[in-house]
C-alpha cells in the first residue's frame, strides 16, 4: 500500500486542475500596467532634481536671485558682475559635484547590495573609507614637515589635489588585496566579512596615527571627516566628472547581469552569466564610484545604504531596468538636499555634510522599510 | 539518438586547498529527451554534488559530462546556459518582482547585452508559465507565493531557457505533500511533452518509483544502481540500499517496516478493506504478523462493523483503529509481563 491512492496521482497525471484560458497571460499588458507607477515616480524624481539643482545654485552664504542665475548660466550677465562669478565658479561646480556624487556612491551601494544580496551593503564595505582616510591621514601629518610642503607646493593646488591623491592610493591600497581575495572566495558574503575586517583594521591604525597629530593637524583632518561638496572647482571635476559617468555608464550596461544576480551567484551562472568576471567588474566599478567620490568629497556615509532601498520601496520593484535609473536620481536628488539643508543658518557655520545625509536620509529610509509592506529585501 | 546527458567515467567532489575529496567515482549514465530520472540516496551521499557537476557549477574531479555528444568543460556559459537549466534548493529571495519577470530571466542565455525581450521570446516566456500551470500566478509577487508556487515559477524560468538538460536538486524539499506530487508530476509531463531530459535528485521513495522512468540509486558504499523503478526493486538494490538495522524496506508493498516485533505474533483474518490497515497498526505496536492463527499471541477479525481481537486479556471489539491500537498496547504489555522476548 501506497500513502498516496493512485486517482490523486492520476489527477495530477492529466494536469485537470490547469484553469486554461480561464487566466490572461499578456506579458506585454503585465509589464506596462507596472510600467506607470515607475514612470510616475522617475518623472517626479527628475523633476525635483531639477528644482533642487536651481535652488542649490540659488542659496548659500549670499542668494542670488533666479534671473541672475538664468542670466550667468545662459552667458547675459558680464564676467566681471559677482554674480557671475559665484554661480559658475562657486555654486556651479559645486551643484554637479553634489549630483556626481550623489549619484555614484548611491549607485555603488546598490551594485554592492545586489552583488552580496545584502541589504545592508554600500560602496564603503569593502573598506575603501579606512583606505582613503588612512591615505588622508598620512598627508595631514606630513603638512607643516618639510614632506608636506613639497607635497603641496609640488600639485601647486594648495594640497587639495595630494589630499585627493593620498585617499586614491589609500583607497586602492586596501582594495586591490580585497579584490584579489574576492575573485577566490565562494561566497560574496564572506567578501563582504572580509572588507568589513580589513576596514575595522585599516581605521584602528589611522586613530594610532591620529592620536599623536599636533591640534592644526587634527583640525584638517576633521575638516576632511566632514565631507563637504564645497572643494570642488572645475580643475578636480575634470577628474571627478569623467570617473563617475564612467561608473555610471557600467552600472546602466550592467543591468542585465544585475538582475539576473538577484537569484543568486548559482542561478545567475546557470543562466549564463560569468559569476566570477561580473563580481571582479562591479567592485572595481563601486570602488571606483566610491573612491573617487571619498578622494574629493571626503568620507559621505549613508547615501549608499539608503537611496537604494528608497528607489525599491518607491517603485515597488527590484528589477534593475527602473532601479538604477531611479537610484541615480534619487542619489542626485538627495545630496543635492543634504547640501542644501547644510547651509541652514546656524551657529556652526555650514553643517558637516556626513552628519546632514546621515540626519534628514535615517528617518526618510526608516519611514519608507516601514512603510513597505514586505521589507526592504523580502524573499 | 545521441543521449541528452551522459557522463564517462565521472567522479565528483570537492576541491579546496588543493587537496580533492572523491565522493563518487566512474559514474557512467546516461539520459535521453523525454526520460526523467530520479536520484535517490541517503543525505550526504554527494547528489548534490553530483548534480553540480552536472551542471557544471563544479569542477569534475575526473571523467567527463557530456550534453547532446559535446564535452560541458568546452562550452560557453552561454551555451552551457541555452542547453542545461537548474532547479536549485536554495530559496530565491528577490525582493518584489513580479512572477512573470522571474519567468522572463530564463530567456538570459538567448537576449542581448540589454536584456529586452522579442516577440518571440515573450511567446516562449508565456508558453513555460502555462506549461508549468502558473497562469494565475504570473502576475503576482514572488514573496507572496507558497514554496510550491515559487517552485512552479523556477521551473517554468528553467524551461523558459529551453534547455536540452533540465537538472532540479530536491525540487520538493520544503513542500508539503501535495505540492510535491504535483512537482514532481508536472516534471514528468514536461519530460515527455518537450522532449526534455530531466533529472531530479528526492528524497521521497514511493513517489520516484512511481513517476520515474529510470532511478539512478546510490547505496551506501557510494555505488551506483541504474534501472526502472521496477529492475531496482526486483534486483534488492532498493531494498538492501534503505534497510537498516531497524527498519526494513519491503519491495512488494513498497514500503518501510519497522523490523522490531518484541511482543509477539498477531493474526489478522476476517474480510473487508481494513484488514491491511488492521495490519499496519499491529506492526506499528510491535507485533510480527503471522499468516496461520497457529502460535499467534494476538487474533484480530475484521467485519464489517469494525474489529475484534482476542489476546490474553480477554476479547474486546471497537470501530475505530485508534481504539484497537489501544487495546494492542494493553495486549503488549501483558506480553511483556508474562514472557519478555528476547
Amino acid at each position: 500500500m501506497s500513502i498516496w491512492p493512485s486517482g490523486f496521482l492520476m489527477a495530477f497525471n492529466h494536469q485537470e486542475q490547469r484553469g486554461s484560458g480561464t487566466y490572461d497571460l499578456d506579458i506585454p499588458a503585465m509589464a506596462a500596467s507596472m510600467r506607470t507607477r515607475q514612470t510616475l515616480v522617475l518623472g517626479l524624481a527628475l523633476f525635483l532634481l531639477l528644482v533642487a539643482f536651481v535652488a542649490a545654485i540659488c542659496l548659500g552664504s549670499t542668494a542670488i536671485p533666479l534671473q541672475s542665475v538664468i542670466g550667468a548660466l545662459s552667458g547675459q550677465l558680464a564676467n566681471g558682475n559677482p554674480d557671475f562669478d559665484i554661480v559658475l565658479s562657486i555654486r556651479l561646480p559645486r551643484a554637479i559635484t553634489a549630483c556626481l556624487a550623489g549619484a555614484a556612491l548611491s549607485v555603488a551601494g546598490l551594485q554592492m547590495q545586489t552583488l552580496m544580496r545584502n541589504p545592508l551593503a554600500d560602496p564603503f564595505v569593502l573598506g575603501i573609507t579606512s583606505g582613503a582616510s588612512l591615505g588622508v591621514a598620512l598627508v595631514v601629518l606630513a603638512s607643516g614637515t618639510t614632506v608636506g610642503a613639497f607635497l603641496s607646493s609640488g600639485m601647486g593646488l594648495g594640497g587639495g589635489f595630494a589630499i585627493v591623491g593620498a585617499a586614491t592610493l589609500g583607497g586602492l591600497l586596501v582594495l586591490v588585496p580585497v579584490l584579489a581575495i574576492s575573485v577566490r572566495l565562494q561566497n560574496p558574503s564572506t567578501v563582504l566579512i572580509f572588507g568589513l575586517m580589513t576596514g575595522y583594521a585599516v581605521s584602528a591604525f589611522v586613530t594610532l596615527l591620529v592620536a599623536g597629530a599636533r591640534p592644526d593637524q587634527l583640525e584638517r583632518w576633521i575638516a576632511w571627516g566632514f565631507g563637504s561638496f564645497s572643494a570642488v572647482t572645475w580643475t578636480e571635476l575634470q577628474v571627478l566628472a569623467p570617473v563617475a559617468m564612467l561608473g555610471l555608464v557600467v552600472a546602466c550596461a550592467s543591468i542585465k547581469p544585475l538582475n539576473a544576480l538577484l537569484l543568486g551567484e548559482n542561478y545567475a551562472g546557470s543562466m549564463g552569466l560569468n559569476t566570477r568576471a561580473m563580481r571582479l567588474v562591479t567592485m572595481a566599478v563601486a570602488s571606483m564610484l566610491a573612491g573617487a567620490v571619498t578622494a574629493f568629497c571626503g568620507p559621505i556615509g549613508f547615501l549608499g545604504v539608503a537611496v537604494p532601498h528608497m528607489a525599491r520601496a518607491m517603485l515597488k520593484s527590484s528589477d534593475h531596468r527602473v532601479l538604477v535609473p531611479a537610484t541615480i536620481l534619487l542619489g542626485a536628488l538627495m545630496a543635492l538636499l543634504a547640501q542644501l539643508v547644510s547651509l541652514l543658518p546656524t551657529n556652526l557655520g555650514v553643517l558637516p555634510l556626513n552628519a546632514v545625509t546621515a540626519l534628514i536620509g535615517a528617518p526618510v529610509v526608516v519611514f519608507v522599510i516601514l512603510r513597505s509592506r514586505n521589507g526592504v529585501f523580502a524573499g | 539518438m545521441t543521449p541528452s546527458l551522459k557522463t564517462h567515467d565521472l567522479a565528483v567532489g570537492y576541491r579546496s586547498r588543493g587537496k580533492s575529496r572523491t565522493v563518487l567515482r566512474d559514474i557512467n549514465v546516461q539520459v535521453s529527451p523525454g526520460e526523467l530520472v530520479c536520484l535517490l540516496g541517503v543525505n550526504g551521499i554527494g547528489k548534490s554534488t553530483l548534480m553540480r557537476t552536472l551542471a557544471r557549477m563544479e569542477p569534475a574531479l575526473g571523467g567527463s559530462v557530456a550534453i547532446n555528444g559535446a564535452d560541458i568543460t568546452r562550452m560557453s556559459q552561454y551555451d552551457l546556459a541555452r542547453n542545461v537549466a537548474v532547479v536549485l534548493t536554495e530559496r530565491v529571495a528577490v525582493g518584489s518582482m513580479p512572477a512573470f519577470r522571474l519567468v522572463e530571466l530564463g530567456r538570459y542565455p538567448h537576449v542581448g547585452w540589454s536584456g529586452l525581450l522579442s516577440e518571440e521570446d515573450r511567446a516562449i516566456v508565456r508558453d513555460a508559465v502555462i506549461a508549468v500551470g502558473a497562469e494565475h500566478l504570473a502576475r503576482r509577487e514572488i514573496n507572496e507565493l507558497s514554496d510550491g508556487e515559487r517552485q512552479r515559477i523556477m521551473i517554468a524560468r528553467a524551461l523558459a531557457q529551453r534547455p536540452a538538460v533540465l537538472l532540479l536538486d530536491e525540487p520538493a524539499a520544503f513542500l508539503d505533500v501535495s505540492a510535491r506530487v504535483e512537482i514532481v508530476a508536472t516534471l514528468r509531463r514536461l519530460a515527455r511533452e518537450r522532449n526534455v531530459a530531466v533529472v531530479l535528485s528526492i528524497h521521497d521513495l514511493d513517489l520516484s518509483l512511481r513517476m520515474a522512468d529510470t532511478i539512478w540509486l546510490i547505496d551506501g558504499a557510494g555505488r551506483m544502481h541504474i534501472g526502472a523503478p521496477e529492475d531496482l526493486l526486483a534486483d534488492g538494490s532498493i531494498s538492501s540500499a534503505f534497510s537498516g538495522p531497524n527498519i526494513a524496506f519491503s519491495a512488494g508493498d513498497r514500503t518501510f517496516k519497522i523490523r522490531e516485533h518484541p511482543y509477539g505474533k498477531a493474526f489478522v483474518g476476517g474480510t473487508g478493506e481494513g484488514l491491511g490497515m488492521a495490519r499496519t497498526v499491529l506492526e506499528r505496536e510491535g507485533f510480527e504478523i503471522t499468516h496461520a492463527p497457529e502460535g499467534a499471541q494476538l487474533m484480530v477479525t475484521m467485519n464489517a462493523s469494525g474489529w475484534e481481537a482476542r489476546g490474553r486479556l480477554g476479547t474486546n471489539h471497537g470501530a475505530s483503529f485508534g481504539e484497537l491500537a489501544r487495546f494492542v498496547r494493553q495486549e503488549a504489555g501483558a506480553t511483556l509481563q508474562t514472557e519478555p522476548q528476547p
